[in-house]
């Protein structure tokens, strides 16, 4: 019998169960783009059936930080870009649990981006959400990573010269096998993108618009958006990596000339997950290693017996 | 070191087998009754470069390398560079037999390599070996080896050679040829070693050797094995099944020796893309329900000080180990220190609490690795044990029976989920997973995936349930009930009594303190002074936080005073002896060394006699002595 009884539970969830029941009062500013993935995300999850408590939200440092304090669910709000390799462990020691991660753009493409790279070339079977709001808002509206060149803040008073980092043709380069945009402004296709990056057995990125009313007014608010899936004036096949690039390169391309591109950039169903490749060279057991500390008729190997005739 | 000892020392480069060699030779003799210890020396490069390995071998257990050494084998460097007098690392060819030159004792055997070593380069070689009565052997091992094999195989005609001269069986080293070597080059190096073996017999007087191996007998059966395997071993018989880390010279045997092995437990390893993230894949492993560790050496762990902070708030139970080796920045990535020591204890923001050991030699390190699981899951706190490149590369030998323990898999302080539908949860049904009053400041943690155990983590400051929180009063009982854990540690740790040690004359005047894995070494020295005549006695301290005060305060108060043995340039163990006891400085010099090789025991006897009790300087600057407050 499972010790994590939580997890393939068979429920009907109603997305207020992802609601805590003393909900804290968000920190986030009225019409923040945050509230958006918050609500995406209980959507997704109520849809999926899956429960609170087989479901392990780690989020970074910032606005975005906060997103477990507001879902119900275990959670990790960890130190700043660091929250993609403890729920990748998370997800290696126990596989059934439901583990999704979430930063900012500065957490996940900055002081994260050398984690960013490696989880996707790595396809850990997570999902990460970036609420990218092409600012750093917490800390009160500096430049970000992807902000526009000449974006001007306190700390880059001569506008920025830097080009901004393109998220989605970076993701694909590193090795995501699924990676999407989506917009705090567009709540069904949200939700839905969730639910598929959820379902996705392998690292699923989503790059998601999430407005800054307070710290970033010059920018636009994600609208109107086009879903390139749904839209006759782009034709692309996401399976393939090429086709994926380019439309991937346009959108980050147009983004600051107005034209605000969302979808499903890059689906590869093909490419096993991490777990299945390190399962494969035996170096990952098939049981989840977190049930066998619970397993009392398990007998612990010792060094004793294991190793020491080569020290003999 | 006595007549019946044998410390022979290996030199050639890097690459030229001078490791395993040496290790096949330690556990031959091993194996034949008697007791060894190793010493490595290595330069930070993949070929070629002063290298060499000492073997000590006694009748009478031995915990250091020992002083000076009396038999070296030079081999050739295969990979010298720069063979030209004046190049800036000097001639490297000849170095296996020049660079090991000063540390030869009176009376010591050379054999070298003259199909590859030309001793006339030597500046004033002859009058070196009449005035110290050097044995000198020059034979052409090279030649012999690729007679019946390779050139390469002229580490085994050395040891051969060896065995001719300092009388040890052939079947002792042959036997474990056998075992070690796959057959397709068995053959040619057991011709080899006949033949190297016979040479000598006939060619020289052997029959009264210069320097002869011991003879022994083991009471029960030994293990020849490292620091390093000690940590590994200690950290799999906890149930340990996930590491995470990158490498980084020393610790990468740790970690090599763990990943190697886990596959086979159904564990896991992760070498990952940084040391932040190996620190936080340990966090994210054992937050879900999986005994985890990581590790590094200085700058790796440096890299590590942030998850460490976040481990310590979020109470996450956390092993780390530190191989440290001489700093600052790259320092001297080969050459052993201790000089992490004040990094290790106090990195991170905020007020640290961790518990760190330094165990002072194999055995050690095996028991307080455990015992560092023990307490980072029952506490859920980090443990990190801090070790240095000597300890964690030195092999010796130690009974099989000190591993002869049960294996521990408790996860410590969690509840199942039957407990959980008894436990506090707030209105919401989050599980109070850090509630404020516990009885012993320990609150019982859940897993994500259980029923009814729902809970955030956070770094941020947080009440019962995890909700983020700057609350004074919530702060105050937080930071109170996680401090009062490291309080209840201490109690636990003085009640066991056992990770310190004291050594020797329990009424003597005059002490010695060291910590980690100096401790050998300095109990060795304690030896010659009594024998001298000194009344003097040795404190091992290997709990380094929480701090035993009280015992070192005893020791210190049963002294007139006390010379701190450290391998460091700022005296940090002794400063934190100073700010632990508030007091004692006018009690305690310091004898220092950070010349990247450790200290032998001659040098503390010379340390003690020269610079504590007479006040003379010490002669050159292999170590340092600092004279207590007021001197």
């Amino acid at each position: 019998m499972s010790a994590f009884s939580a997890i393939g539970e068979e429920t009907e969830q109603d997305q207020n169960e992802f609601t805590p029941g003393l909900e804290p009062q968000p920190t986030w500013c009225p019409g923040c783009g945050d509230f958006g993935v918050l609500k995406a995300l209980k959507g997704a999850a109520a849809e999926l059936g899956l429960s609170p408590e087989e479901m392990m939200v780690t989020t970074g440092i910032g606005c975005s930080g906060k997103l477990n304090s507001y879902f119900n669910s275990y959670g990790f709000h960890t130190i700043h870009g660091r929250s993609l390799p403890i729920a990748r462990a998370a997800k290696l020691a126990n596989p059934g649990l439901t583990v999704v991660a979430a930063g900012g753009d500065g957490d996940g493409y900055g002081i994260g981006g050398n984690h960013f790279m490696h989880t996707a070339r790595e396809n850990h079977d997570i999902t990460y959400i970036v609420f990218n709001n092409e600012i750093f808002g917490l800390t009160k509206g500096q430049t970000s990573p992807t902000s526009p060149m000449g974006h001007k803040s306190k700390t880059q008073p001569h506008g920025s010269a830097k080009t901004p980092l393109r998220p989605l043709s970076m993701s694909l380069n590193a090795g995501a096998s699924y990676v999407a945009r989506t917009a705090a402004v567009n709540p069904n296709q949200a939700k839905d993108i969730i639910v598929e990056a959820i379902q996705h057995d392998g690292f699923s990125h989503v790059d998601f618009l999430t407005q800054c009313p307070t710290w970033n007014k010059d920018a636009r608010q994600y609208v109107p958006y086009i879903d390139i899936n749904d839209s006759d004036d782009y034709e692309f096949d996401n399976t393939n990596r090429s086709e994926a690039s380019e439309m991937m390169f346009e959108t980050e391309n147009v983004l600051h000339e107005g034209t605000v591109l969302t979808g499903r950039y890059y689906v590869d169903e093909d490419r096993p997950s991490y777990q299945q490749e390190k399962q494969r060279i035996g170096e990952m057991p098939e049981e989840p290693l977190a049930e066998r500390y619970f397993d009392d008729s398990y007998e612990w190997e010792r060094t004793f017996d294991n190793f020491l005739d080569k020290h003999k | 070191m006595t007549d019946h000892e044998l410390i022979w020392r290996i030199a050639g480069g890097s690459g030229d087998g001078i490791a395993s060699t040496s290790q096949n030779f330690a556990k031959a003799l091993m194996r034949a009754g008697l007791h060894v210890f190793t010493h490595r020396h290595y330069p930070s490069r993949i070929r070629g470069g002063h290298t060499y390995t000492e073997v000590r071998v006694s009748a009478d257990p031995v915990k250091s390398r020992g002083d000076g050494y009396n038999f070296l084998l030079a081999l050739g460097d295969s990979f010298a560079r720069n063979p030209s007098e004046g190049a800036y690392y000097g001639n490297e060819e000849i170095k296996p037999l020049s660079e090991n030159l000063d540390e030869l004792n009176e009376g010591g055997v050379i054999v070298y390599d003259s199909g590859l070593l030309d001793a006339s380069e030597i500046e004033d070689f002859d009058e070196r070996v009449e005035e110290n009565d050097w044995h000198v052997y020059d034979i052409d091992l090279r030649t012999i080896a690729r007679e019946h094999g390779r050139e390469v195989m002229r580490n085994t005609a050395g040891v051969a050679v060896t065995c001719a001269i300092a009388g040890i069986e052939p079947d002792v080293i042959k036997s474990l040829m056998s075992d070690a070597m796959p057959d397709k080059i068995l053959e040619p190096n057991l011709t080899v070693f006949d033949d190297a073996y016979e040479m000598v017999r006939e060619e020289y007087d052997v029959d009264a050797p210069d320097v002869s191996a011991p003879t022994g007998e083991h009471d029960e059966e030994q293990v020849l094995l490292s620091g390093s395997d000690a940590i590994a071993y200690g950290a799999i018989d906890e149930g340990c099944r996930f590491i995470a880390g990158y490498p980084m010279t020393p610790w990468t045997e740790v970690f090599t020796i763990m990943t190697q092995n886990l596959p086979e437990l159904g564990g896991i390893s992760e070498q990952v893309e940084d040391e932040i993230a190996a620190a936080a894949l340990a966090i994210g492993a054992s937050h879900a329900g999986v005994k985890a560790m990581s590790g590094s050496s200085g700058g790796g762990f440096s890299l590590m000080s942030e998850p460490l902070g976040l481990a310590e708030i979020t109470e996450t139970p956390l092993v780390l180990v530190e191989a440290m080796r001489a700093g600052p920045s790259t320092g001297m990535p080969t050459k052993p220190e201790q000089s992490d020591l004040e990094h290790v204890l106090y990195t991170s923001q905020g007020d640290s609490h961790r518990i760190v050991f330094a165990p002072g030699n194999a055995a050690e390190a095996y028991y307080q690795t455990r015992k560092a699981f023990q307490i980072a899951y029952e506490y859920q706190i980090p443990s990190i044990v801090l070790y240095d490149q000597k300890l964690g590369g030195e092999l010796s030998n130690v009974p099989a029976s000190v591993f002869d323990e049960e294996p521990n898999a408790d996860l410590g302080s969690v509840l199942t989920e039957a407990e959980l539908e008894d436990a506090p949860h707030d209105d919401s049904g989050k599980y109070q997973r850090f509630q404020h009053d516990t009885e012993n400041g320990v609150s019982p943690r859940s897993l994500p995936g259980q029923k009814g155990g729902r809970y955030l983590a956070t770094g941020n400051e947080h009440m019962p349930a995890g909700h983020i929180s700057e609350s004074p009063e919530n702060r105050v009982a937080q930071v109170n009930r996680r401090m009062q854990k490291v309080d209840n540690i201490r109690t636990e740790l003085d009640a066991d009594g056992e990770f310190n040690t004291v050594y020797g004359d329990e009424d003597a005047d005059l002490g010695l303190i060291t910590f980690g894995s100096q401790q050998g070494t300095v109990e060795e020295a304690a030896d010659v002074l009594s024998e001298k005549g000194h009344s003097v006695k040795v404190l091992g301290v290997s709990e380094m936080m929480p701090f035993p005060k009280q015992q070192v305060a005893e020791f210190l108060d049963s002294v007139d005073e006390a010379l701190v043995v450290e391998m460091t340039a700022s005296a940090q163990f002794r400063g934190l002896i100073s700010k632990e006891l508030g007091g004692y400085g006018d009690q305690m010099s310091s004898l220092l060394k950070y010349n990247g090789n450790p200290f032998e025991p001659a040098d503390i006897v010379e340390g003690f006699e020269t610079a504590l009790l007479e006040g003379e300087e010490l002669p050159d600057n292999r170590t340092k002595f600092v004279p207590k407050v007021g001197e």
